[in-house]
């Protein structure tokens, strides 16, 4: 390579210097999208993905899956969260509505994030949200309430030897991450 | 160019050259010895009893991450380079190192990293107490406020280790005398070239996780928070990706010296001097494959487990054929027992335990049980202390007489020697008990069933600190005064360093040896 400097030594420093930008920049940029796109593929972490456009399919009567829900308070989060009903019972390809009933019991206006976990995580690649308040997060005002609903669609290819799904929802306190006019813009009442 | 030394306090400054940096290297990395052994002897004062006697949880933790992070980063790596520093130039018959400005540099900001980190201790809230493995989010969310001063000096040591390592490579692959091809290299050069590419492919890889966490901590970003729609396992895997090939980066300059001072003191060739180098290159490469055995109860596919686990179990092969080596060239041997052949052959066997151990734990559905226990820590400290700490001991007794041109005291040595053989296994054996029994690591208190095991360990640690206060008197004795060295120093030993005087002068091979 006729562009790098005669001297061997600077030459051989240059080259190497070269391997480790490239090592750095792997690990902060592409070993964590990696990271990503290798759970979401294997369905590793529980991850369920994101919005899910509904196809037309047919509801497969001959099988009832359990979904099972669950909610956890993640450390230093007071309010009041859980699903409505813990389990139902659903054949894949129909699309079911949950509903999870969140309480901000605290004297401040705070936000909320939750995040899921599937489990087998086999069926993570299998458990389609069409609609998710996961997808956002929630505000409450101060001593208010809501209903936040889910929409899901198991799919027909769900492997045989899977009967029960678990989902699991962790709710984060975010309140730091966003300003006060954001706070406000986001508050969520009853749909 | 027949000039000496520069005098007084810039001839260190400002110095470019290796045998200087390379007396820097080895000073400072004794002095962290020693304050990462005070860590150590707080851990194991707190430990002699179950139940709090001397220091709060919280201070315990930050004794645990100071003493791993001062050894790995500051006695361990340092000792390796400034052995390299002293010995490759003189082994290869180069005049000094290729860049010898950047060798300046790479010395003289590790004590600013040290400094910095060691200052937290000091800092409101107390040092980094997440464990030298510094897991997000304990080192994120839940970290003291002094762990962007960590960060900035982890910062700065993998910046000084990449540079050593540039230089080194730089060195080895342009400097060779006349004659001496790669496969002529003594095993010690082989072993730091094959180290130096790893350095420069893993330290920047710490220093992208030490900036992530950085980015999680001040700028609001969610590689690790998982309410941001992180993953804390990412942390674990980029981590563990720069972590178990750094673990060889502290163990294969430890059988380049090995395999330069058993041959000496058995008074044979090294065996298998070829299948030595492929064996390095191996391990070397298969370290990058192996990385989440470390994380078998995170939740790994089934896959997974087993991949890693056979993976890591075959890490034992090229170990055992240096192991065999080692045995095979003092087999039949004239072999005589001066101080660094026996810290060689205590480092093979110790070494040895440590790796049967390593094989323990390889196997994923026993590490369920083994993972973080005290098993955990007799394993790698069996690996670190005989393997890493003996070997560096061994190669400052054998070229010691090179640098300074006095003898050390022999019987000062041997005794030396018995001590840390004796204080160390006395420490670590009974932790493969107390690990087994299901103790668990990093807690300053503990259940009473535990308590004979540690009684003896902490014994084991006291006597093995005092022995390194020995190790210390015998070479300042050295380099004041003692026995004149001979130029050979050994009875026939081998390499080209033996072909300078004793001490060796200021400039050595400024015209380049003819090697055959």
């Amino acid at each position: 390579m006729k562009w790098l400097p005669e001297n061997p030594n600077t030459r051989l420093t240059v080259k190497l210097t070269a391997i480790v930008s490239f090592m750095f920049v792997f690990a902060i940029f592409i070993m964590p999208p990696l990271y990503d796109a290798f759970c979401e593929i294997t369905g590793l972490n529980g991850k369920t993905g994101t919005k899910y456009e509904a196809v037309d399919a047919v509801v497969d009567t001959s099988r009832e899956i359990k979904v099972q829900f669950v909610a956890t308070n993640n450390e230093g989060m007071p309010w009041q969260f859980g699903p409505e009903v813990k389990t139902v019972t659903v054949h894949p390809g129909e699309q079911t509505r949950i509903n999870y009933r969140v309480k901000n019991t605290t004297g401040k206006d705070m936000i909320g994030q939750a995040i899921p976990s599937l489990t087998p995580y086999k069926a993570s690649s299998y458990f389609h949200k069409t609609e998710c308040f996961c997808f956002n997060q929630q505000a409450l005002l101060a001593g208010t309430e809501a209903e936040l609903p889910m929409f899901f669609i198991i799919d027909q290819d769900l492997p045989e030897y899977i009967k029960t799904v678990t989902l699991s929802y962790t709710l984060f306190d975010v309140t730091d991450r966003f300003s006060k006019d954001e706070l406000l813009s986001m508050v969520v009442t009853d749909q | 160019m027949a000039h000496g030394p520069a005098k007084g306090i810039t001839r260190w400054l400002y110095t470019t050259n290796h045998k200087d940096i390379g007396s820097m290297y080895l000073w400072f990395s004794f002095a962290m010895f020693f304050l990462g052994g005070i860590f150590a002897l707080v851990i194991r004062a707190e430990l002699f009893q179950p139940g709090l006697q001397i220091v709060e949880p919280n201070f315990f933790n930050q004794m645990t991450t100071m003493h791993g992070l001062v050894m790995v980063f500051g006695a361990v790596m340092p000792a390796f380079v400034g052995l390299a520093n002293w010995m490759i130039p003189m082994q290869i018959g180069a005049p000094d190192m290729a860049l010898p400005r950047m060798n300046n540099w790479s010395f003289w900001i590790l004590p600013f990293a040290f400094a910095m980190l060691s200052s937290t201790l000091f800092m409101d809230g107390g040092a980094p107490n997440f464990g030298w493995t510094f897991y997000a989010p304990l080192s994120t969310t839940y970290a003291p406020p002094s762990v962007t001063f960590f960060i900035f000096a982890i910062h700065i040591m993998g910046a000084s280790s990449i540079m050593g390592a540039i230089n080194i490579i730089a060195t080895i692959v342009n400097m060779r005398a006349p004659g001496m091809t790669y496969m002529k290299m003594p095993l010690f050069v082989w072993t730091w070239l094959i180290t130096a590419f790893l350095l420069i492919a893993v330290m920047p890889v710490l220093a992208g996780v030490v900036t992530m966490m950085l980015m999680d901590i001040h700028f609001g970003t969610s590689f690790f928070d998982a309410a941001g729609g992180g993953d804390p396992v990412l942390f674990q895997h980029v981590f563990w990706f720069f972590g178990h090939p750094e673990v060889y980066i502290m163990i294969l300059p430890a059988f380049g010296i090995v395999s330069a001072i058993i041959p000496t003191f058995a008074r044979k060739p090294l065996f298998g001097y070829a299948s030595m180098v492929y064996a390095t290159a191996a391990i070397a490469f298969l370290s990058f494959v192996v990385w989440a055995h470390h994380m078998f109860t995170v939740g790994l596919p089934i896959a997974g487990e087993l991949f890693f686990m056979w993976a890591t179990m075959l890490i034992a092969v090229p170990t055992g054929v240096k192991v065999f080596n080692w045995v095979a060239t003092m087999f039949k041997g004239a072999m005589t027992f001066e101080t660094p052949m026996l810290f060689s052959i205590a480092f093979v066997i110790l070494f040895t335990i440590g790796g049967f151990s390593g094989l323990m734990l390889a196997i994923a559905p026993a590490d369920f049980q083994y993972h973080d226990t005290y098993f955990v820590v007799a394993h790698f400290h069996y690996v670190l202390v005989p393997g890493a700490i003996f070997s560096i001991t061994a190669g400052v007794y054998y070229w010691l007489p090179k640098w300074c041109g006095n003898m050390y005291n022999e019987t000062m040595g041997k005794l030396h020697f018995w001590l840390a053989f004796i204080g160390l296994n006395v420490t670590f054996f009974p932790m493969h008990f107390s690990g087994l029994a299901g103790m668990p690591r990093r807690i300053p208190d503990y259940n009473m069933m535990f308590a004979d095991w540690n009684m003896i360990s902490s014994v084991g640690a006291f006597l093995f600190g005092a022995a390194q206060v020995l190790f210390l008197y015998n070479v300042i004795a050295t380099i004041i005064g003692g026995k004149k060295a001979t130029d050979e120093v050994w009875e026939n030993p081998e390499g080209l360093e033996w072909t300078v005087p004793s001490p060796a002068p200021y400039h050595t091979f400024e015209t380049p040896p003819e090697y055959k």
